[in-house]
């Protein structure tokens, strides 16, 4: 693939990663910040996002399948990862994230049960979309590098 | 506005804003970090609480502001916020994802610049240097008027015993300002820049302020007094300076509870009791009730309204008993301090703290002289104490709030020119001295009534009155915030008093309505300032005869009726101390022109009125 289609691809992914809901307004804030002094700055704050993040989820699944549930306990979890997951700007996990605390404070262990489920499913999805992104950027280079005449 | 800032980043500013960032998220962290550093501030992470109030307890004077996240393992965030306030007094911005309102309102009780809700948006970051801003103007304000309040202390606190309550003492004034320069614990922003040493502070740990607000407690909010609570908490290294800074420091942070209180004020009373009452829960539960009350009183009276207070000529018996219990507070602190100051600071201080020993002399004369005035304090005293037994405590917090609000018209004239001429009389030969120096004048020409936070003490006990007066300059030497108690409420009442209150310039509050109400005052004001030209000349040449031509001037202007012995005290202060006429200097032209005055006058000053013009 030369650097021009390259580049197409790249920018397609990006725009499905957003028309489909992946994605909000945070990623374009930390793509805005992406600068000379940082130019991999979003791939960054994804990793780390997903290297904390990751490291949590056991923890909130241990908490869930302990009975009885301690549901505060649990709302504070989920309040720390949405807050986390707002860093990226994932936008379906934040969504999950809500809806999680919305059955902790029905006392539904059930809801959030399956909300967990689906949580980390889009957690999944969202990393695989974004690892395959930045390497398709990376691959496309830099646009000025892309301009430069070789 | 620009003397408030002296550091070189100035020029820039907000560039170079030294920002601290407390979150447990390192992701957050490290986007807040990059966020920060593109708006040009200087930034520092820290991912625990702990670790923020240690990196904030080394460098006192490290940051302008502080970012947290509400939602930590090691700290709750509305702790860390009330830490910061409490030790550091600096700006601090609370985050979280969690938008609910009870959520931001906590956020706001415990002291809140801001409440950003996350995901935080570059432009949201972009503009909190805002906060650092108007707090130094506060904090000028707030220095202005404390001084300003002091300045009427001096003139008419005839006592020596600040433990005994003066009214006003000089020492009250020179230890207010040593306090904000030298002994400076908390002040950061100490944007005076008179204060060039800075002692050792004393770190108020949580349990060292519980035991504080324990003591305060025990005491009753009425008759608390830096050495009785210094006794109650039983720390042999603690000194009774400290204790005085703290508890004015507290004092101001109860009225910046209020203050937030006030801004809800709209809602109704009750609400604002519910948030002051959430606020000081732990610490202040007594106070939020006495904060509350004052707020709807005091701030309704003294605040916007110095016609109610004016015009509140409640029994002045209640009144003195209610101020006397403020009055205890301060007086000890401030006279005791001042004198253990002055060897301390190396400014002018020491000049001043002579001159307060001189003053708490003449004062005493004073005292006997000015049954009018007194009489006019304790109706405005009346206003504060009407409502409640706490309001002594009370109108500390009203006046920590409302002061740095409003500088009376008239006294914003008086601060101007009085300058020079209380430069002399305190023998505050140093420049840094500008906002006490105004203070003491506006005092003196408004006389008692200004000093409204002191319970007029009818007959003698003035000194009871001055008392607490120092208490507030404590707090605004420490937190160089809003403690001006006693300017506010009083002498601008004018209405209701009409020789004195007219003269009396100081309350800050009322100044709005008497400035709009009152032409005369604005003759006075006019006369004064002449008046205080001519004794400004006088002073600068040295000579202590001006005084005694400025009591006359004084007299003719500021006591229509009677006399509030200012005059004697002119007399008697000492000249010799002054040198410094420097202070007198750039005035802001529109503020001249506002006021009319011809003489410059600390610049500083001129922004903190007006400060005080606009906020009303």
């Amino acid at each position: 693939m030369d650097k021009n289609q390259s580049r197409r691809q790249v920018r397609l992914m990006r725009q499905s990663l957003f028309d489909q809901g992946f994605l909000d307004e945070q990623f374009i804030q930390l793509e805005e910040l992406q600068d000379d002094a940082n130019p991999n700055f979003v791939e960054e704050i994804a990793t780390s996002y997903y290297r904390d993040s990751s490291r949590s989820l056991p923890t909130i699944e241990l908490a869930l399948e302990k009975t009885p549930r301690d549901f505060n306990k649990l709302d504070g979890y989920m309040h720390q990862f949405k807050g986390s997951s707002s860093s990226i700007g994932a936008k379906k996990v934040k969504a999950e994230c809500q809806q999680f605390r919305e059955y902790c404070k029905a006392g539904n262990g059930e809801g959030c049960m399956r909300t967990f489920q689906a949580l980390k499913k889009e957690h999944a999805t969202l990393k695989k979309r974004l690892e395959a992104y930045f390497q398709m950027a990376r691959q496309a280079g830099p646009i000025e590098t892309a301009c430069r005449p070789k | 506005m620009e003397s408030s800032f002296s550091s070189p980043r100035n020029d820039s500013f907000p560039a170079g804003l030294r920002v601290l960032v407390v979150d447990d998220d390192p992701t957050w962290l490290k986007i807040l970090e990059k966020m920060l550093k593109k708006c040009s501030y200087d930034v520092t992470t820290c991912g625990l609480a702990r670790e923020a109030l240690n990196l904030l307890r080394e460098k006192k004077d490290g940051y302008d502001i502080v970012v947290s996240d509400v939602n930590m393992p090691d700290m709750d965030g509305f702790k860390l916020l009330e830490h910061v306030g409490l030790e550091m007094d600096l700006p601090v911005i609370m985050m979280s994802v969690d938008g609910e309102t009870s959520r931001v309102m906590k956020g706001v009780q415990h002291g809140a610049c801001d409440y950003l809700l996350k995901p935080i948006r570059m432009k949201e970051l972009r503009n909190i240097w805002q906060h650092v801003f108007r707090k130094k103007i506060h904090e000028i304000r707030d220095i202005e008027s404390h001084e300003s309040i002091e300045g009427i202390q001096l003139i008419r606190n005839g006592s020596d015993q600040y433990d005994e309550g003066y009214f006003f003492s000089a020492e009250d004034l020179t230890s207010s300002r040593k306090r904000k320069d030298v002994d400076n614990k908390y002040d950061d922003k100490d944007f005076s820049d008179c204060s060039s040493t800075k002692k050792a502070r004393v770190v108020w740990s949580v349990d060292l302020h519980q035991k504080f607000v324990k003591a305060v407690h025990q005491i009753g909010f009425d008759k608390v007094g830096p050495k009785k609570i210094l006794d109650l908490m039983n720390v042999p290294w603690l000194t009774r300076e400290n204790v005085a800074s703290h508890l004015q420091k507290y004092r101001l942070y109860l009225s910046r509870l209020q203050k937030e209180n006030d801004i809800k004020s709209s809602f109704g009373g009750t609400k604002h009791s519910d948030y002051s009452s959430k606020d000081l829960q732990g610490i202040l539960s007594v106070q939020n009730s006495i904060n509350i009350q004052q707020n709807d009183v005091a701030h309704g009276s003294y605040r916007f309204s110095g016609n109610n207070l004016v015009a509140q000529n409640a029994d002045p018996k209640s009144n003195e008993g209610d101020i006397k219990g403020i009055d205890s507070e301060p007086v000890a602190e401030p006279k005791k301090g001042t004198t253990g100051n002055i060897p301390d600071s190396q400014k002018t201080r020491s000049s001043q703290m002579d001159f307060s020993s001189s003053y708490t002399e003449t004062k005493k004369g004073l005292v006997g002289n000015v049954p009018h005035s007194q009489k006019i304090r304790s109706s405005q005293m009346c206003v504060n104490h009407s409502f409640a037994s706490v309001e002594s405590e009370v109108n500390f917090t009203a006046f920590d709030s409302t002061i740095p609000a409003t500088y009376s018209w008239n006294q914003i004239q008086l601060e101007k020119e009085p300058k020079p001429l209380i430069q002399l009389n305190n023998g505050f030969s140093k420049p840094p001295l500008p906002g006490p120096h105004h203070h003491f004048q506006v005092d003196q020409l408004q006389s008692i009534p200004s000093i409204s936070s002191r319970p007029s003490i009818p007959g003698g006990d003035v000194t009871g009155s001055s008392k607490s007066k120092p208490s507030y300059s404590e707090y605004t030497n420490h937190h160089g915030s809003r403690v001006s108690p006693t300017i506010s409420p009083t002498i601008s009442a004018t209405d209701s008093f009409p020789g004195q209150t007219k003269s009396c310039v100081v309350d800050h509050q009322v100044s709005e309505t008497i400035s709009t109400s009152t032409s005369n005052m604005k003759n006075q004001g006019i006369n004064l300032s002449t008046d205080l030209e001519s004794a400004q000349r006088n002073l600068i040449l040295g000579s202590t005869s001006p005084f005694a031509s400025l009591d006359d001037e004084f007299q003719i202007c500021w006591y229509q009726g009677d006399c509030y012995g200012m005059n004697l005290e002119l007399q008697n202060i000492e000249f010799s101390e002054y040198t410094d006429p420097t202070h007198v200097t750039e005035v802001p032209a529109h503020l001249y022109d506002a006021l009319r005055f011809e003489y410059p006058c600390d610049p500083s000053e001129y922004c903190v009125l007006d400060q005080g013009l606009f906020i009303a």
